[in-house]
């Protein structure tokens, strides 16, 4: 990559970034999209979760699998930073707990490629049977 | 914390918290003076006398999940432990401003960490809030700010996944240049 270091170098780079976004949007809906949130406060932030987001920002793109990657608040499981929520398209959303950047490479590769659940589930989102 | 940089990142979420509009962001480091100031304003909402009172209280929080509130007190902490100071000014309605000052040459003095991935992480976690974000060391400066961002990338939306590492390069190749990350 060529090296960005003035305003004008990034006007260079937006042509090439508007095709990589026009191919990705193609038939994309957002709902057919992986969304992570990444807890980003206080506790989060103090246990590392900016770099599991670094983590998970680079290697989605570099593993080709679209995904909205946010920052949320304190989820309130400060026991467990770094926190992460992970919403397959068309599944109830998933919180994983003590997310290190060897746990984010685990869980792309299982639970977002193959839907294959790992340790480390915090349950909340659950629904009972009572509740149904 | 472990260093600066998660400081702000976390200290620029309750301007964000506090609908701000426009945050400025200043890391002034001065080798021959020996600090580093950081400097936050916003145009948020602002905190009454009261609350200001209590801010730096750990059990001082608008949070409803937890109790507790650490960015501010933490941020105050670490800035005292060097011998530095903290200030925090507000007016409800106009907005806040805080400052930490650090003395650089402390052994607990926070080393600065991955200021250009925070800054590109702010911008495009929240391309609504305007951030005019300046880094000086001994008076040379680099700054950056949403709308200039916003005016070179013309058309594409700054949380798009893939513009985070570009504009990351750019903050990143310009504070190589002030050398500001290999002061520690």
């Amino acid at each position: 990559m060529t090296k960005v270091k003035s305003l004008a170098d990034l006007k260079k780079m937006k042509e090439t970034l508007q095709a990589k976004i026009d191919l990705r949007e193609k038939g994309e809906a957002a709902e057919n999209l992986v969304q992570i949130k990444v807890a980003m406060a206080t506790c989060g932030i103090a246990s590392g979760a900016k770099n599991v987001m670094d983590f998970l920002l680079e290697e989605l793109e570099k593993r080709g699998i679209n995904a909205v990657v946010t920052q949320t608040g304190c989820m309130g499981y400060c026991y467990a930073e770094p926190t992460i929520e992970v919403k397959l398209p068309n599944a109830d959303p998933v919180v994983f707990g003590y997310v290190d950047t060897k746990k984010a490479d685990e869980i792309i590769e299982k639970y977002i490629k193959n839907g294959e659940l790992v340790d480390g589930i915090i349950p909340v989102n659950y629904e009972s049977i009572d509740n149904k | 914390m472990k260093d600066l940089s998660l400081h702000i990142l976390d200290i620029v979420q309750n301007s964000v918290v506090a609908h701000a509009k426009l945050i400025q962001v200043t890391l002034d480091v001065n080798t021959t003076n020996d600090y580093i100031e950081l400097a936050v304003s916003d145009d948020g909402k602002g905190m009454d006398n009261d609350f200001l009172q209590r801010v730096v209280d750990p059990f001082t929080t608008t949070r409803t999940t937890l109790k507790v509130g650490l960015g501010i007190p933490l941020l105050k902490q670490n800035a005292e432990l060097t011998g530095g100071t903290f200030t925090i000014h507000s007016e409800p309605g106009v907005g806040t401003t805080l400052k930490a000052r650090f003395l650089k040459s402390h052994i607990d003095c926070l080393p600065i960490g991955d200021l250009g991935g925070t800054i590109a992480l702010l911008m495009c976690s929240y391309p609504d809030v305007e951030f005019r974000i300046m880094a000086v060391v001994n008076s040379h400066e680099f700054s950056v700010s949403t709308s200039e961002l916003r005016d070179a990338l013309a058309g594409l939306s700054l949380n798009d996944p893939s513009v985070y590492p570009v504009v990351k390069e750019y903050i990143n190749s310009n504070l190589d240049e002030l050398q500001i990350t290999n002061l520690g």
